[in-house]
C-alpha cells in the first residue's frame, strides 16, 4: 500500500501564490450590517415576528379608532371564539404547506366529518363516542386519500386536493341529501357533540372549550414540528425532497402523515364547528374555509414553497384576520373591506417572505 | 498487498432499458486508503458508486463489506452498514440548522420519560456532538451551530456534509465530486478535510473529474471505461497524461495494472 500522502501545504502549482493572499476573506463581516439586514436576519431565525407586529398594530390601530370597547376582554375573547374553527384548519393547512402542498379540500372535509357525526348521533342512534370515532374515521380517511396520491401517485398536491375537494363536497351533498341536522335534534340525544361550545369565564372574558381546544392543538403542533423527529423531517421534506430522501427520511411516509394528520384535525375543527354552530349544515360546503385556512397560513408567515415558517404565525394570521373582521365591524365599515384588506396582508406577506429568502450569508 | 480489501465488488451489472452501464465491473477498496475513481462521461462510474452506496440495486454481481456479503436496497441500508456518502448536491435541507442537518434521520432522543412518551429531541446532545465534529475537522469558524445552512458559503456548507459523513461513516465514506463547485481555497480546504478523514482511520472512495486532486491526495487510482474497471494505478508511477489516456482508450494499461 502506497504511503499516505503528506499534503496539507499547498501542493499544486497554481496554489503556492496562496501563501500571499488575503485570508480575511472566509471570515464572518458581522459587524458592518445595516439595520435592514440585521431585521432580515432576525426575521429569517424567527418567522412568526412579522404576523405578530402586524397583529400588535392592528389591535392599536383598531383600539384607537373605536376606544375602550374594543379593548374589553369581552370583545377580545370573543375574537377568539370566532377563529377558533378557521385556526384549526389553518394548523392542519399549515402541516401540509409546510410540505411544501396544499391542502384545498380541508373545509369540506371538516364539512363531511360534522355531518357523519351528526347523522350517526341523530340518524343511527350510535352513542356520541362512536358518532365522534366515525367522524374522525372520516375526515383521516380523506386525509389518508390525499396523501396517497401525493406520495404514492406522485401527482401534484393542487391537482389531487382540487379533484378530492369536488369528490368531497359532492359526496356529502349525496350523502347528506343536503338536510340541515337541527341543533335540537343534536342536543335531544346527546351533549357530547356540542362540548366545545360549552363556555366559562375568567374575570370578564368569555372563553370556549373550542378555543382551548385550538391554542392547545396548535402549542402540541409546535412542540411536534421543533422538538420531534418528525418535525424536523416534514420541514426538510418541504425545503428539498431530493435532500431529505439522501438524508435517510421516508418522503412519502412524512408527505402521507402530513396529510393523514390534517384529515384528522378537519375532523377535530368538524367537532368545534359543531360546538360553535349548534346545527349541523351540509350547505356549509361551499364556504371558503379552505381559502380562509390558506390565508391564516400565509399572513402568518408559512411559505407556499415549503420549508418554512412557524405553526405559531398561523395562528397569529388567524387572530389578525380576526380583528381586522371584528374592528371594521364594530367600526360599522362594509364587510368587503375586510375582504379587501385581507388580499392586501396576503399579498404584503408573500412579499416579504420572499425578501427574507434572499438573506445573504 | 497484505491486508484484505474492507469493500469489494465482483461482476456488477447494470442494465438501463437497452443501456448496459454495468458490464461486470470489480471493485476493491483497503482499509485506511484514498482510492480514486476516475472516468469519462458514461463510463458507469457514477452507476458503481451507486451501486456501493445502495442507491442503485445492481442486477448482477456481489458486494461484499468486510468479507460478507450485503445487499443494499436504499441508501439507509448503506449508511446502517457503516459506509457513507457525500453527494454532489450535498443533500443539506437548507433552511435547517447545521446540527439539525447533521442529525437528519437519526435524531437522538431525551432520556427517559420525555424521549420515550414525548420523542423529544435532546438537542442539547446533538449540538454538542455537532460542534465536537466539526471542530475535530477544523471547521469552527462556524460560528453558530444553529444557524441555518443556507446561510453558509459553499466552502462551508461542504465541510458540514463532509463532517456529517466522517461523524457517522464507521467503515467507508464516499464523496462524488466534492470540489467541484468549489474556488481554489474552499477546494484546499476540502482536500485537507478529506486527508483528515482518512488520517483517523476512514477509507475513502473519492470520484472526481479534477485530474491534479486526484494525483495529490489519492493512493490509488481505479479507472473506469466502457462498465467496467479498466485498471488500477499507482498515482506515483503514471502521470496525469496517461491516466487520461488510459480512460479514454488513447493507450493500453500496463498488464500489472490490470491484474491490480
Amino acid at each position: 500500500m502506497a504511503e499516505p500522502n503528506t499534503a496539507a501545504q499547498p501542493s499544486q502549482e497554481f496554489e503556492k501564490v496562496l501563501v500571499n493572499s488575503s485570508t480575511e476573506v472566509a471570515s464572518f463581516d458581522t459587524h458592518d450590517k445595516t439595520a435592514l439586514q440585521k431585521i432580515q436576519h432576525f426575521l429569517h431565525s424567527t418567522p412568526a415576528a412579522v404576523p405578530f407586529v402586524v397583529l400588535v398594530a392592528a389591535i392599536l390601530v383598531f383600539g384607537l379608532a373605536i376606544g375602550g370597547r374594543f379593548f374589553s376582554s369581552y370583545t377580545l375573547t370573543l375574537i377568539l371564539q370566532q377563529i377558533a374553527v378557521v385556526g384549526m384548519l389553518g394548523a392542519a393547512q399549515t402541516l401540509v404547506i409546510l410540505t411544501a402542498g396544499i391542502d384545498l379540500s380541508i373545509g369540506v372535509i371538516m364539512v363531511i366529518s360534522a355531518v357523519v357525526m351528526g347523522n350517526c348521533a341523530v340518524s343511527y342512534g350510535l352513542p356520541a363516542p362512536l358518532a365522534v370515532a366515525a367522524g374522525f374515521a372520516v375526515g383521516g380517511a380523506c386525509g389518508l386519500l390525499n396523501g396517497l396520491l401525493v406520495s404514492r401517485l406522485k401527482l401534484p398536491p393542487f391537482i389531487v386536493t382540487l379533484g378530492t375537494w369536488y369528490v368531497i363536497m359532492a359526496t356529502n351533498f349525496i350523502y347528506s341529501e343536503n338536510a340541515t341536522i337541527r341543533e335540537a335534534d343534536v342536543t335531544a340525544v346527546t351533549q357530547w357533540l356540542h362540548v366545545f361550545g360549552v363556555n366559562f369565564k375568567v374575570g370578564s372574558a368569555v372563553l370556549t372549550l373550542g378555543v382551548v381546544a385550538m391554542v392547545a392543538l396548535v402549542l402540541g403542533l409546535w412542540y411536534a414540528l421543533n422538538h420531534t423527529a418528525w418535525g424536523r423531517h416534514l420541514y426538510a421534506v418541504g425545503d428539498d425532497p431530493e435532500a431529505a430522501k439522501l438524508s435517510g427520511i421516508r418522503v412519502g411516509k412524512v408527505l402521507l402523515s402530513a396529510y393523514t394528520i390534517a384529515g384528522l384535525i378537519a375532523a377535530l375543527a368538524a367537532w368545534v364547528s359543531i360546538g360553535r354552530n349548534g346545527s349541523i349544515s351540509p350547505s356549509a360546503a361551499v364556504t371558503d374555509y379552505n381559502l380562509q385556512a390558506i390565508t391564516a397560513a400565509v399572513i402568518g408567515g408559512i411559505s407556499l414553497f415549503g420549508g418554512r415558517g412557524s405553526i405559531l404565525g398561523t395562528l397569529i394570521g388567524a387572530m389578525i384576520v380576526g380583528v381586522v373582521s371584528m374592528g371594521l365591524n364594530m367600526l360599522g365599515a362594509d364587510p368587503q373591506w375586510k375582504v379587501f384588506l385581507t388580499g392586501v396582508l396576503i399579498i404584503s406577506a408573500v412579499a416579504i417572505d420572499q425578501w427574507i429568502r434572499k438573506v445573504a450569508a | 498487498m497484505a491486508q484484505e480489501p474492507i469493500l469489494t465488488a465482483r461482476g456488477l451489472v447494470k442494465r438501463y432499458g437497452r443501456v448496459t452501464a454495468l458490464d461486470h465491473a470489480d471493485f476493491d477498496l483497503y482499509p485506511g486508503e484514498i482510492l480514486a475513481v476516475i472516468g469519462d462521461n458514461g463510463a458507469g462510474k457514477s452507476s458503481m458508486i451507486k451501486a456501493i452506496s445502495g442507491a442503485v440495486t445492481p442486477d448482477e454481481g456481489e458486494i461484499r463489506l468486510e468479507g460478507q456479503p450485503v445487499h443494499f436496497r436504499s441508501p439507509m441500508d448503506a449508511r446502517a452498514a457503516g459506509i457513507e456518502t457525500v453527494y454532489q448536491n450535498l443533500a443539506l435541507s437548507p433552511a435547517l440548522s447545521i446540527a439539525d442537518n447533521m442529525f437528519l434521520g437519526r435524531e437522538i432522543r431525551k432520556q427517559g420519560l420525555f424521549g420515550k412518551l414525548f420523542r423529544t429531541l435532546d438537542r442539547a446532545a446533538m449540538e454538542k456532538m455537532a460542534r465536537s465534529k466539526l471542530s475535530e475537522l477544523g471547521l469552527m469558524t462556524i460560528q453558530n451551530i444553529n444557524q441555518a445552512v443556507e446561510t453558509l458559503s459553499g466552502g462551508q456548507r461542504q465541510g458540514v456534509a463532509v463532517a456529517r459523513a466522517a461523524a457517522f461513516g464507521s467503515k467507508v465514506v464516499i464523496m462524488d465530486e466534492p470540489t467541484a463547485a468549489l474556488g481554489v481555497k474552499e477546494s484546499r480546504r476540502v482536500l485537507e478535510l478529506i486527508l483528515d478523514v482518512r488520517r483517523r482511520g476512514l477509507p475513502i472512495v473519492l470520484i472526481s473529474h479534477n485530474m491534479p486532486h486526484v494525483f495529490e491526495v489519492a493512493d490509488r487510482i481505479h479507472i473506469h471505461r466502457l462498465g467496467k474497471r479498466l485498471c488500477v494505478i499507482n498515482p506515483k508511477e503514471h502521470t496525469m497524461s496517461d491516466a487520461v489516456a488510459f480512460m479514454t482508450g488513447a493507450k493500453t494499461p500496463p498488464g500489472e495494472a490490470i491484474a491490480a
